[in-house]
């Protein structure tokens, strides 16, 4: 069993309530940072393990950490986001429904290296009974003296808010939180300035997500660089994944980064292959957003290296030939599986959950939309292939924020990877109606390495 | 801090503040190179980065940070650094991205030209026009929505909006009170005001000049003349409300319709209140200052007079000098 940082305790009965958190170790970190840390050797512990943003970017934390503007008199905020409404994550639900904890630990000692003494967490409308639980867990956290004035008798105050968003994807890019957590409509602002000069508030602000904030809690627990051995190169520690789609063992996993994509799908630790006997077609590595690649690309690079789940493999190959790890939502796609389907399926999301504020996103999604859905439904065109990229890259790059990037990302990359399918749903729409086009050449071994990839 | 910084826009350089866009330092150098904006406006704090019709590419950041920007900026809301290089016209990319931009506002225009009343002063014309490709690849149902009063002074034809969030910002920054917003989200996002309320207010006409295309119009002038047909003239008055310059735009004798002076990029000199737009239209009311001068490019300028020196200018000498341009104009055409 490879060694779990976040999800070490999660079988534990009752460990959602403080006691028993507690009893397993639970809080220790707040102790340490608190009665033996200055806040900057927390920030410096935090740049020592490499910890990166779980939420998709994958943007070192520390670094972040340091550039937060610390005007004298100012608040400063440290907000948490959770938000997570990607299609196919589900990491940071299965946290803070089971081990709430964790993520108020991770907050505590968060907010205490960046000074925050009022701190937010930004949950999801549609996640109510995540909400109860992280209330009551705040309750519980505060009564013990975690929380609150005068923490520990150290003279640090904090405030933990729980803030039910209204169910927009939107407001899971950090600007947007912002203005959606100030009570205004949900809509990115236009940067600079960053929120680490201007946020909440026109305050310094930190956003960070779920996981990346739990993941302060094994750093400082065990401290940095013990931290940093896990991992592989500049990915270091560990990282949920939540797999999905036709796996034999769908669910939320904690792998350490850098294993290899095949033992993932196939070892029995984890997903347990492919549902069914089927054969493996296609894998979203890090969420609907990011680039869906065959299975012969997902299980090796072009270069013959097998695949590994880290940010550097998994985006080997730049857009051509790779993918993301994004925020960690793993589909996986068995032969029966239409990509054609899933692109319109995907498309769908974005043109609903584009804000509206810049024009390329907020025409371009429909237009996608509506395109996939005619070739979905059997009208398609030929030419609405090679229009369905140059629309996508019209979007691309030309927006406020990232969601028109996540909305064309996945639209350009199934043309890219899987044309002769769109193809076959345009020539032969009948048939596409009735059957699909199966597994064809996807899995297929790469053409210079014939040993690599079989099938289970 | 005086120290200017200097900017390059397809290799003109130009010193101007600190702080200042990238846009507004093009509009000093002015010509072509001057990204076309259609939610930006100077006179309203916060506007611009929507449309995303003034991309431009920086191929140098700075004096000190010589790496080029990834991508296209807005270039309405990127402020200039010193010895910033900018590609606007001289970048393909940008043209492309601008082409790809202006296709995508349209696509759900509904292309009324024909009995929009804001044809020939309208943003959008002039920027498919300059920008755009002649036809659209677009081949399905043209979003509409379900029409809405709102007031009897201001028409809003929802279909037509761009969502620039100008008459927002307005509302927010020139009026007391705002009652109108932006409802829904993505393309079903519209301007609307919540519970079918008017918007009446000083300065509520305002939302009209700010309008870059023809869904907010003035329901007084609505289908009286087409633009073109009307004369502008620039007159003011003593009002107790707003500074009273407006421009008065004539049929005959007859003030068809009052809006505030527009500069070259089609922002208001001043905003003028409702009492002048909607109220005040006859010329006893008005101190008549002279011509409107409407640029030549524009539509409105071909049948205006101070285009078109009368037969008498021509014999004289001295006035032939003193209506040099306005001859040079008339025999290019």
């Amino acid at each position: 069993m490879a060694r779990k940082l976040l999800l070490e305790n999660i079988n534990v009965p009752g460990i959602h309530t403080f006691d028993v958190y507690r009893q397993n170790g639970g809080y220790r970190s707040v102790e340490k940072a608190i009665k033996s840390m200055t806040p900057d050797a927390i920030v410096e512990e935090v740049k020592t393990s490499g910890l990166r943003g779980r939420g998709g970017a994958g943007f070192p934390t520390g670094m972040k950490w340091s550039f937060l503007a610390k005007p004298e008199g100012r608040e400063r905020y440290l907000v948490c986001n959770a938000d997570e409404s990607e299609p196919g994550t589900f990491k940071d639900r299965y946290l803070m429904t089971h081990i709430p904890h964790l993520l108020i630990e991770g907050m505590i000692v968060s907010s205490f290296a960046l000074g925050a003494k009022t701190s937010y967490i930004y949950v999801r409308g549609e996640m109510m009974p995540q909400i109860r639980i992280l209330e009551r867990a705040i309750a519980e956290a505060k009564n013990a003296g975690f929380l609150g004035k005068n923490i520990l008798g150290s003279g640090y105050d904090l405030e933990l808010y729980v803030q039910p968003g209204g169910g927009a994807y939107i407001c899971g890019e950090e600007t947007a939180l912002i203005e959606s957590l100030e009570g205004k409509r949900g809509n990115p602002r236009i940067k600079p300035p960053f929120p680490a000069i201007s946020g909440v508030w026109a305050c310094p602000t930190v956003v960070n997500n779920v996981e990346t904030i739990a993941a302060v809690v094994p750093i400082i627990n065990d401290g940095g660089d013990e931290y940093a051995k896990v991992g592989n190169g500049r990915s270091t520690g560990t990282k949920l994944i939540s797999a999905s789609g036709n796996l034999k063992k769908p669910g939320v996993y904690e792998i350490e980064l850098g294993l290899p994509v095949e033992e993932f799908i196939y070892s029995d630790e984890y997903c347990g292959g492919i549902a069914n006997g089927k054969r493996l077609k296609a894998v979203v590595a890090g969420g609907s957003s990011v680039p869906i690649l065959p299975a012969n690309l997902i299980l090796n690079t072009i270069n013959g290296q097998p695949r590994l789940m880290s940010y550097e493999s998994l985006s080997d190959g730049g857009f051509q030939s790779g993918s993301m790890l994004g925020s960690g939502g793993f589909i996986a796609f068995d032969e029966d599986q239409c990509i054609v389907r899933n692109t319109w399926n995907f498309s769908r999301f974005y043109h609903h959950e584009s804000c509206g504020q810049c024009s390329p996103c907020r025409e371009g999604t429909g237009w996608m939309e509506k395109v996939l859905h005619r070739l979905e439904y059997g009208h398609g065109k030929m030419s609405d292939i090679d229009l369905l990229v140059d629309v996508s890259k019209k979007i691309e790059g030309n927006t406020i924020c990232p969601l028109g990037d996540a909305a064309a990302w996945p639209v350009a990359s199934a043309i890219r990877h899987f044309r002769d399918e769109f193809e076959w749903h345009v020539t032969n729409p009948k048939e596409a109606m009735e059957r699909n086009y199966g597994l064809a050449k996807y899995a297929d071994p790469l053409p210079k390495l014939e040993e690599v990839v079989s099938e289970n | 801090m005086s120290d200017k910084v200097k900017v390059t826009i397809d290799g003109i350089t130009v010193e101007v503040e600190p702080g200042t866009s990238i846009l507004n330092a093009a509009r000093q150098i002015g010509g072509d190179i001057v990204p076309p904006a259609m939610c930006y406006y100077s006179k309203l704090e916060g506007s611009g980065g929507k449309c995303r019709t003034c991309l431009v590419k920086v191929n140098k950041g700075s004096e000190k940070d010589p790496r080029p920007m990834p991508k296209l900026v807005a270039s309405c809301r990127t402020g200039v650094m010193d010895g910033m290089e900018v590609q606007n016209i001289t970048s393909p990319e940008v043209i492309e991205a601008r082409k790809g931009v202006v296709e995508i506002l349209l696509i759900n225009h509904p292309l009324d030209c024909p009995i929009c009343d804001q044809a020939g002063e309208c943003h959008l014309q002039d920027l498919s026009y300059e920008h755009g490709v002649g036809d659209t690849r677009y081949e399905f149902e043209r979003r509409t929505f379900d029409k809405i009063d709102i007031g009897d002074k201001i028409q809003l034809h929802m279909t037509r909006c761009i969502l620039c969030y100008r008459c927002v910002y307005v509302a927010n920054q020139i009026t007391d009170n705002r009652v109108h917003g932006i409802l829904g989200r993505g393309d079903a996002s519209e301007i609307s005001t919540y519970i079918e309320k008017a918007i009446d207010n000083d300065f509520s006409g305002n939302v009209i000049d700010v309008c870059p295309v023809g869904a907010l119009t003035d329901k007084t002038f609505r289908f009286k003349n087409r633009v073109w047909f009307t004369k502008p003239v620039d007159a003011h008055r003593d009002c107790p409300t707003c500074k009273g310059k407006v421009t008065l735009w004539y049929k005959g004798d007859e003030v068809l319709r009052v809006t505030g002076r527009k500069d070259q990029f089609g922002e208001v000199e001043d905003f003028i209140c409702n009492t002048c737009r909607f109220e005040t239209k006859n010329t006893n009311s008005w101190i008549i200052e002279g011509p409107r001068h409407i640029a030549q490019t524009s539509v409105i300028s071909a049948n205006h007079y101070e285009f078109a020196p009368l037969p008498v200018i021509k014999e004289n000498q001295v006035l032939i000098e003193a209506n040099k341009v306005e001859f040079e104009r008339a025999t290019k055409i």
